[in-house]
């Protein structure tokens, strides 16, 4: 094998290939990319068994052929050359090296054979559809910090994807819990993408999505299978397989009698929470919400390192009402507001507190409330 | 050289040439050079269960007697009989049995060891009020500045402890006199039993030298196959390293490495340690795998916890799971919740729950659970679980349950699993 590429390419390939590769590996090849080569492109494969990454770009093939290189030593070397120098990558049979060469830089890698490369089995796709690059960000952004990491509950390591009936219809809905808060987030449905079963997309998977989706207007290819999903753009295909388990029914967690209504500029109120927790050192920062006609009052009593208090005007005419979070948990789902009035649904001191933005019901938090 | 008759308790400014005591004519005199110095120690009785046994019955004084649960527990205690056939605390019972085929076995009767450990605990309060207990059995004291109020040096205050604990409660103890912690514990170690060593600020570097580190409280088998790695066996071996590449390689632990090397033990003799974790664990009476008996064990055990942390007003953020197979191999496991508990029955639904991911057949020998990472309990299950709404009425329940059985006894009100 034998290619000549811009530099500049190559790295963005090769980054976005190695972020997949985990630090540690017990399996030496699960720490390359595999270099494929031919025609007028080079593709670059990395995988870590659950999710395997293809990512192409136009390179000058002078020979066409494949080998496997650490991914980590690659992704250093590029970044390091000058910007636009033309890189040339040689893979020598016989004595097992690639070499790259740019400008005056030369290295030599040690290879591993392409035949000892995994690559996933393909899946039979019940469902293939095609989702805007906007839609499927807001979907995945605003549900992911929910995810839990906790291991005996690996089915809620992910966010849970499926086919719901929402307000204005069939939607395409992501739901993402630890058990003490819930993110549902719904997108028009795209029209192929009804039938489509449920599955549960992996937090690593999530994350490694989200560079596929930064440019609003590109279309993403999505397939999806019982075990598998897929997500592709012309030059990146991400595949994963999804948890094998079993979401928990969250229709019943989202409370639907609250009737006491907060409504609070959210970037504010975010900022309160945020002032006032500063006095906890616990790692539960306990903020007490103190709701009464039009003011709320968010106070730390932190008995070992002091005391905060903040009063915010709001909009509230119910009884009065007080109420503790997580001080985290709070801000972050504060975060996730950004057009209008975060309103928050509370019932009692210790039911789940439902929050939303103004009155859009297509993206609905649930937060569990903590004894203060 | 200063010298203690530890019998007659009479101090010699210069030792006596005679090797008697010129006052008593007791043989067990103690030299050291700086013995009216030195004021931290450590008090350790001498195989403390078994010698309880034996004061509260004569006829076994002669006798090999093992204190351990059943035929399949192993040795909590053996007395001196029994440890010179070899056996010791810790190991299996049938191996204690074959080495000492004619030994009488007890069933530790742990409210007698309480009340003599509270009457010898009750001896240390008139020395020092900086007594930190280790165990039933054993304690660091610090006599410093003491000397004034007792009118006697600490080496004195020691000597007259162990007397007294001899002459009033019939049990013997060994005293180890330093001017550190660890180096007070060491030295309890080298003269059991009824001993009294002194290890002196000037001989601390020759004393340790050659010594093995697996002499510091904390380095187990674990962690000495660790050091071993790094060629690191004596103190010797130790004191050779640099401070930053020691903490490098084992992190918080080198530091405190590299201080002990060289005999320094900064940490207080403190009357509060915090408590690190709560555990308890079960020996079945036969090996098993079958999960309903498992489950009760489980249970039970998460129970014994959870009433432990509610005693102490504590409560903990990360649950483990403990399990001993058959073949003596050991599976822990652990969790981290995302607030504290005490309930036992979020210990046992965490715990369960790693039992569940285990995947593992069994069969067990053993069976434990705990709570560590602890916290006061106001900061205990002050969350609740959105996907387990029930969780919290079981609270009240477990609450309800708590309240019944302090009325009425423990056995008032079980859970079913209880009697699996």
């Amino acid at each position: 094998m034998k290619i000549s590429i811009e530099r500049g390419a190559l790295l963005k390939a090769v980054s976005q290939a190695q972020s997949v590769v985990e630090r540690r590996n017990t399996i030496p090849i699960l720490a390359n990319l595999l270099l494929e080569a031919e025609g007028s492109e080079v593709q670059f494969r990395a995988t870590d068994l659950d999710i395997e990454v293809v990512d192409k770009a136009p390179a000058q093939v002078e020979r066409a052929g494949a080998t496997t290189v650490s991914a980590h030593t690659l992704n250093e070397i590029v970044r390091k050359l000058p910007d636009g120098a033309l890189v040339t990558l040689t893979a020598d049979a016989a004595t097992g090296r690639l070499t790259v060469e740019a400008g005056r830089s030369n290295f030599s890698l040690a290879t591993l054979p392409r035949e000892d490369f995994p690559i996933m089995a393909s899946s039979d796709y019940d469902s293939n559809f095609a989702a805007p690059a906007g839609l499927l960000r807001r979907l995945f952004d605003k549900s992911k910090f929910a995810i839990s990491t906790e291991e005996t509950r690996y089915y809620l390591n992910g966010v849970y994807m499926h086919v719901a009936d929402g307000d204005e219809g069939r939607v395409l809905r992501c739901v993402a819990t630890d058990g003490h808060r819930l993110a549902r987030v719904d997108a028009p449905l795209p029209p192929e993408a009804d039938g489509m079963a449920g599955v549960i997309v992996p937090r690593k998977t999530v994350n490694e999505l989200r560079k596929l989706l930064d440019d609003d207007d590109a279309q993403i290819a999505v397939s999806v299978s019982e075990t598998k999903i897929r997500f592709a753009t012309p030059e990146i295909t991400l595949t994963s397989k999804v948890i094998d388990g079993t979401f928990p029914d969250y229709a019943r967690v989202i409370p639907v009698g609250n009737t006491k209504r907060l409504e609070v500029d959210a970037s504010e109120f975010a900022k309160a929470v945020d002032r006032v927790a500063t006095v906890s050192s616990e790692r539960s920062r306990a903020v007490k919400l103190a709701l009464d006609e039009d003011r709320l009052v968010l106070s730390v009593n932190a008995p070992d390192s002091g005391a905060a208090e903040e009063e915010l005007a709001v909009a509230y005419g119910d009884e009065r009402l007080e109420i503790g979070f997580n001080a985290k948990y709070l801000q972050e789902i504060a975060d996730q507001v950004d057009r209008e009035n975060a309103v928050f649904l509370f019932n009692s001191s210790g039911d789940p507190t439902l929050m939303r933005e103004g009155s859009d019901t297509s993206a609905v938090y649930v937060v569990m409330p903590m004894r203060v | 050289m200063p010298t203690l008759c530890r019998d007659c308790l009479t101090q010699f400014e210069t030792a006596p040439a005679a090797k008697r005591c010129p006052t008593c004519g007791g043989r067990r005199m103690l030299s050291h050079p700086e013995l009216f110095d030195l004021s931290i120690a450590h008090m350790d009785c001498d195989a403390f269960y078994a010698s309880v046994e034996k004061r509260d019955n004569p006829e076994l004084a002669d006798k090999p007697v093992i204190i351990g649960g059943g035929r399949r527990g192993v040795v909590s205690t053996a007395c001196y009989v029994a440890r010179i056939r070899g056996v010791r605390s810790a190991m299996p019972m049938f191996q204690a049995l074959k080495l000492c085929p004619d030994a009488v076995v007890i069933k530790p009767r742990m409210e007698a060891y309480v009340d003599a450990s509270r009457a010898i605990r009750a001896m240390m309060d008139e020395l020092t009020p900086a007594i930190e207990p280790l165990s039933l059995d054993e304690a660091f004291l610090d006599l410093t500045g003491t000397e004034r109020l007792h009118g006697a040096p600490p080496a004195v205050m020691l000597a007259r402890l162990v007397k007294r604990m001899k002459d009033e409660l019939g049990l013997t103890g060994s005293i180890g006199l330093s001017h550190n912690k660890f180096l007070a514990k060491v030295a309890s170690d080298l003269d059991k039993p009824r001993g009294f060593a002194v290890i002196g600020a000037a001989e601390t570097t020759d004393f340790l030298h050659d010594k093995p580190v697996r002499l510091i409280w904390g380095i187990g088998p674990a962690a000495q196959q660790t050091l071993d790695k790094a060629g690191i066996r004596t103190f010797a071996d130790l004191k050779r390293w640099d401070k930053r590449d020691l903490a490098d390689r084992f992190g918080s632990m080198g530091e405190r490495l590299w201080h002990l090397a060289r005999g320094e033990d900064r940490r207080r003799v403190s009357a509060h340690a915090p408590m690190k974790s709560i555990s308890n664990e079960t020996t079945f009476f036969e090996d098993t795998s079958d999960p309903d008996l498992l489950d009760g064990h489980l249970w039970r055990m998460a129970e014994k916890v959870s009433d432990r942390a509610k005693a102490k007003g504590l409560a903990g953020r990360v649950v483990t799971l403990k399990l001993r197979r058959a073949n003596f191999d050991i599976l822990t496991r652990r969790m981290s919740l995302r607030d504290a508990t005490q309930t036992a029955d979020r210990i046992y639904r965490s715990a369960r729950g790693l039992f569940d991911a285990l995947n593992d057949p069994g069969p067990y020998r053993l069976l434990g659970c705990g709570l560590a990472d602890l916290c006061p309990d106001e900061q205990a299950d002050i969350s609740g679980d959105l996907l387990d709404p029930g969780a919290s009425q079981r609270k009240e329940a477990e609450r309800a349950t708590d309240e019944i059985r302090k009325r009425f006894g423990s056995e008032a009100i079980l859970k079913g699993r209880s009697l699996r």
